[in-house]
Order: C-alpha cells, then sequence, then structure tokens
C-alpha cells in the first residue's frame, strides 16, 4: 500500500476529488494547511501596514490505496492540480505498512 | 433657568457687529418673565431618537469597528473596553460632567457643580435650542450629550490596542474626562443661548458668561475638536507612552475580522446622522442640510480613501472604505451645519486623502505604534474637518455664515472673511491639542508610575481576552 499526500492550491480540491475518484478512489481525506515552498507568500496591505505573508494557505490531501493504482492517481492529481505556475504544490508518496478499517476489523489493502 | 446650548457662533464677531447696531437702533425691551414655550414634540422626539442612535454609533458600532481590526486574541478586550468606559462616562456626566461642561460659571474654561447630581432636573427642565423661544427638555440634551461623552474616550482606546492594562485605561477615562473633555466642551459649547441676543448689549453680557474658544469664535457643530481632536491627540499621547506592541514593525498584525470593522463603520455611518443632525436639535429644515452634508461628505470620503489605494498601492481595501467612511465623518462633524452641500464634499474627500497619508506616510516617518489610528483617522480628521469649517462656512463657498441673533438675520455675505474665520478655528484646534495633549501627559504618566500602564510580555503574547477578561472569543 501507498499514501500520497498532496499539498495542492485551495481551489483545486474540486478538480481533484472528480479525477481521483473516476479512478475508483473510495475515499480521501483534507486538511487546511499552511506553509511556504518557492512560493514566498505575498504581501498584503491594511492601511499604512504591508505585511509579507511568510505561509500561504494550501489544502493537504491524503489517499491511502493499493501499490497499482498509485501511479494513475499521482498522475491524475499532477495533471489537474498543475497551472504551471509556483505555488502549485507537492505530492509525496510513501509506503504504508498497514490499514484497518475499524468497523469490520478488516486490515491491508481491503481496508484502504 | 436652563439656558445651556452648544451650538457656537463667532462670539468677538458678534459683539463688534452688536456695538455698530447699539448704536443705530434704540434698545428693544422684551418680557423677561413670560412662561417658556413648551418643548416642540418633533423635537424632542428626534432628540430622543438621536441619542438612540449615538449608542447605536458605540456600542455596537465603535466596539466592532476596533474589535475586527485587532487580532483574535484581543477582540473581547476593545468590545469590552469601549462598553464599560461608555457606561463610566454616561454616570460620571450624571454626577459632575454635565454640570461642569454644561452649567456657568465665573471663569470661561469649566463649569460649576450648580447641576451635579442633576440636581433640580426633572422631565419638566427646559432649555434652549438655536431658534429663538425654542425649547428641549434639559434632560433630553442632557442624556444626548452624556452619550458624546461616554463615545469619546472610547475612541482612545484604539491607539493603545492589545496591550494596555483594563484597569489603567478605565482609571485615565476618569481623569481625562474630569480634566480634558468637560472642560473643553465648556470652552467650546457653553453659551447662554440664542433667547439672551435681545439687544446688543444683552448679547455681550451674554458672551461674557460663554465658553473661551465660543468667544474666539470657533466654530465646532457636533464636535470636531471636542470629540475627535480631544481624543484623537490623547490616542497618540498614549501611544507613544505606552510603547510599541511586541513585534511591530516586524511581524504582521493583521485585523483578525475585516467583516466586523465592516458592520462597525456601517453602523458609525448610521449612529453618525444622530450625531450631527441631532446636534442641531430641533427636526426642522437646518437639520435636512446638517443630514444631507453627513451623507455626502462620507461617500465623497470612502471614494476619496479607495481611489488613492487603488493608485498607489495597486487595491482598493475594504479596511481603506471602511477608514474612509470614518474620515469623512470625522471631518464632516464640525463642519455639519456651517457648509454648503457642495462644500461637504470636498471637505470629505480633502480629509479623506489627509488621513490616507496620516496613517501611512506620517505615521511611518514618526514611528509611533497607534493601533488602530485613532490619531490618524480622529485627530488628523478632526484638524482638517475645523479648518475646512472656516473655508466653506464662507457664503462665497455655498456656507452657511454665522447668523447674528441680534440682528436676526444673517450678516452681509460680502463682509465674510476666511482669513479671519480659519483663524478662529485654528484656536479650537490649537487649544485643544495642547490641552488635551498635557493632561494625558500627566494622566498616561501617573497611571504608569502608581498601577503600571501596560500588561506584562508573557501577558501581551497571550492576549488580552484571556489575562484581563478570562474569556476567550472563539471557541469550539
Amino acid at each position: 500500500m501507498k499514501m500520497i499526500t498532496a499539498i495542492i492550491r485551495p481551489w483545486k480540491l474540486d478538480d481533484l476529488q472528480m479525477a481521483v475518484a473516476r479512478l475508483g478512489v473510495q475515499g480521501i481525506t483534507v486538511t487546511e494547511v499552511t506553509g511556504y515552498g518557492r512560493q514566498r507568500g505575498h504581501a498584503e496591505h491594511y492601511r499604512g501596514s504591508e505585511y509579507q505573508v511568510q505561509f500561504v494557505p494550501k489544502l493537504r490531501v491524503e489517499i491511502v490505496l493499493d501499490d497499482a493504482s498509485a501511479e494513475a492517481v499521482v498522475e491524475a492529481i499532477s495533471n489537474v492540480c498543475r497551472t504551471g505556475k509556483t505555488g502549485d504544490g507537492k505530492i509525496f508518496l510513501a509506503p504504508v505498512g498497514d490499514a484497518v478499517r475499524i468497523r469490520t476489523r478488516e486490515s491491508g489493502a481491503a481496508a484502504a | 433657568m436652563h439656558q445651556d446650548k452648544k451650538r457656537t457662533k463667532g462670539g468677538s464677531l458678534m459683539r463688534g457687529l452688536g456695538a455698530a447696531l447699539l448704536m443705530m437702533l434704540p434698545v428693544m425691551v422684551f418680557a423677561q418673565d413670560a412662561p417658556p414655550p413648551p418643548p416642540n414634540k418633533g423635537d424632542v422626539s428626534w432628540l430622543m431618537t438621536s441619542t438612540v442612535l449615538v449608542i447605536l454609533m458605540t456600542i455596537p458600532g465603535l466596539a466592532l469597528f476596533y474589535g475586527g481590526m485587532v487580532r483574535s486574541k484581543n477582540v473581547l478586550s476593545l468590545l469590552m473596553q469601549v462598553m464599560i468606559i461608555f457606561c463610566v462616562g454616561v454616570l460620571m456626566f450624571a454626577i459632575y460632567g454635565y454640570s461642569l461642561a454644561f452649567s456657568g460659571s465665573e471663569n470661561a474654561f469649566i463649569g460649576g457643580f450648580d447641576k451635579a447630581f442633576l440636581k433640580g432636573m426633572t422631565g419638566d427642565s427646559l432649555t434652549g435650542t438655536f431658534s429663538k423661544a425654542t425649547n428641549i427638555p434639559e434632560l433630553g440634551f442632557f442624556c444626548f450629550q452624556a452619550t458624546f461623552a461616554a463615545i469619546t474616550p472610547g475612541l482612545i482606546v484604539g491607539a493603545l490596542a492589545e496591550r494596555v492594562k483594563f484597569s489603567a485605561i478605565l482609571l485615565f477615562v476618569i481623569i481625562w474626562l474630569t480634566f480634558s473633555y468637560y472642560p473643553i466642551a465648556h470652552m467650546v459649547w457653553f453659551w447662554s443661548g440664542p433667547d439672551a441676543f435681545t439687544t446688543a448689549e444683552a448679547g455681550a453680557a451674554a458672551n461674557a458668561n460663554a465658553g473661551f474658544l465660543f468667544n474666539k469664535g470657533a466654530l465646532d457643530f457636533a464636535g470636531g475638536t471636542v470629540v475627535h481632536i480631544n481624543a484623537g491627540i490623547a490616542g497618540l499621547v498614549g501611544a507613544v507612552l505606552i510603547g510599541k506592541r511586541i513585534g511591530f514593525g516586524q511581524t504582521a498584525l493583521p485585523p483578525h475580522n475585516l467583516p466586523m470593522v465592516m458592520i462597525g463603520a456601517a453602523l458609525l455611518w448610521v449612529g453618525w446622522f444622530g450625531f450631527n443632525v441631532g446636534s442641531n436639535l430641533e427636526a426642522n429644515g437646518f437639520a435636512t442640510l446638517v443630514f444631507t452634508n453627513t451623507l455626502l461628505a462620507t461617500a465623497a470620503a470612502t471614494l476619496a480613501w479607495i481611489l488613492v489605494e487603488w493608485v498607489v498601492k495597486g487595491s482598493p481595501t475594504v479596511l481603506g472604505a471602511a477608514s474612509g467612511a470614518v474620515a469623512g465623518l470625522v471631518a464632516i462633524t464640525p463642519a455639519c451645519g456651517w457648509v454648503g452641500t457642495m462644500g461637504s464634499i470636498a471637505i470629505g474627500a480633502i480629509a479623506a486623502i489627509v488621513c490616507v497619508w496620516a496613517c501611512s506616510g506620517l505615521k511611518k516617518a514618526l514611528g509611533y505604534d497607534d493601533s488602530l489610528d485613532v490619531f490618524g483617522v480622529h485627530c488628523v480628521g478632526g484638524i482638517v474637518g475645523a479648518i475646512l469649517t472656516g473655508v466653506f462656512n464662507s457664503p462665497a463657498l455655498g456656507g452657511t455664515d454665522v447668523y447674528d441673533y441680534v440682528l436676526n438675520a444673517y450678516p452681509d455675505p460680502a463682509a465674510y472673511s476666511i482669513g479671519t474665520h480659519v483663524v478662529s478655528q485654528l484656536w479650537g484646534v490649537g487649544v485643544t491639542l495642547l490641552w488635551s495633549g498635557l493632561v494625558s501627559i500627566v494622566a498616561f504618566k501617573l497611571i504608569d508610575l502608581t498601577i503600571g500602564l501596560r500588561v506584562n510580555e508573557e501577558q501581551e503574547r497571550e492576549g488580552l481576552d484571556t489575562v484581563s477578561h478570562g474569556e476567550r472569543a472563539y471557541n469550539g
């Protein structure tokens, strides 16, 4: 099993969700996060004050799925979330040791 | 009897005209003992409605305007300061404030204690307006003025926001109202009322009893000097003496809720019609001029502020729109009953442009941390409005000129001197800046040396909501 962690632009979530659903992904977890990478924040003006906002709001999408499906889902996410400008985000791929469905106590790929 | 009124007029100018008149006309004899005319029900209704509108300006208006501009850990402290100061201000006004501001005395700087504890005032007590033989209930006038005295110190807290100790600001308000607000209100607004001006001699005698700045001819229809310059300079002194917030100029200290700021500004605008138009004391045709000026100046100021932002910074902001509206309201406050409709548009637009600069260029150059720009909006806007009142009061610029209660007519428009009137206005501005500035320096220093003005660093980082009030604004 693999866990896909995608950091994306917040307004790309709907596109991502539809794209991965078409590939048969059963569930995703979304968290609001802030941070920075190459996109170095932006300036905001409040009357006379100008603030450099370092931490940019993003969404973190987590998907756990079987090894075979991972590549296609990563491909789909990078397709829909790409604008070509700095700040499009990142996708991390990590191995997952096990998974348990709490209701049925199924484990492994069946639970993911 | 109860003859305390508050619209200023050119005292010295009037005296000069009156003296000339004395030589031409026989002295008229008035029946002094005729029963006072009963109040007009329309006037009474408008006075009470206006009073409620000023309360709307304060809580919730000012409280939300300020509350939205601070970080979420301090929002309750601002809401609380504005509300509690309002309560303190109203009660102090009943105990001795009204008497010190609006009762006669031997000197031109402060009233006496004749009306302390509202002595002798009942539902039948009357006070004058700006028309001869026209009275309103004095208790209604007291309530209206009490809301002014109670919102003004609430303006000051914005300058010390996010770091001032709750007990310290309350103590400051008690000292400042006593030694700055009541004297300034007396100096600017106290006079004997129009009925006293039966003859030039009687007028001169009445003026001898009037406030110092009233006799200098300083015009302030609804409180540009008494409320805004007075509070604004106190704010600047406070901001300088308490020091900058931790992180000022280094980390972001952005407003936590701009919709709240917008709601506050909108309520201020609505409530300000009570503040300005209520200051006319009568629900007559003249009141609609005051209303129109308050409407137009604010719209012009809002547009001017965001246009400057749009050109200079690239985007018109919500905070800019809200600030522009307040700057326009501040600037038209002294002018609203003295200028024409087109003059009000000019005053609003000019004030907003000057205030944008005061809140950015001037503030950066001087380096003080006036958290919510009390000085940049209220003091600077008030000064611009006060000076321009002397300009746009000119009949040549559509202004109303200053009514002569001895002649019972407006003077010859050709005789209006903008220079003379601006000098009168500068007296009002200068005395208020100095007086309130000095009272504030002494009061803040005294508090800092005794109970302390500022919370400690750890408390400031934690936020005043939990530290001072044991509550958090947003849970769950």
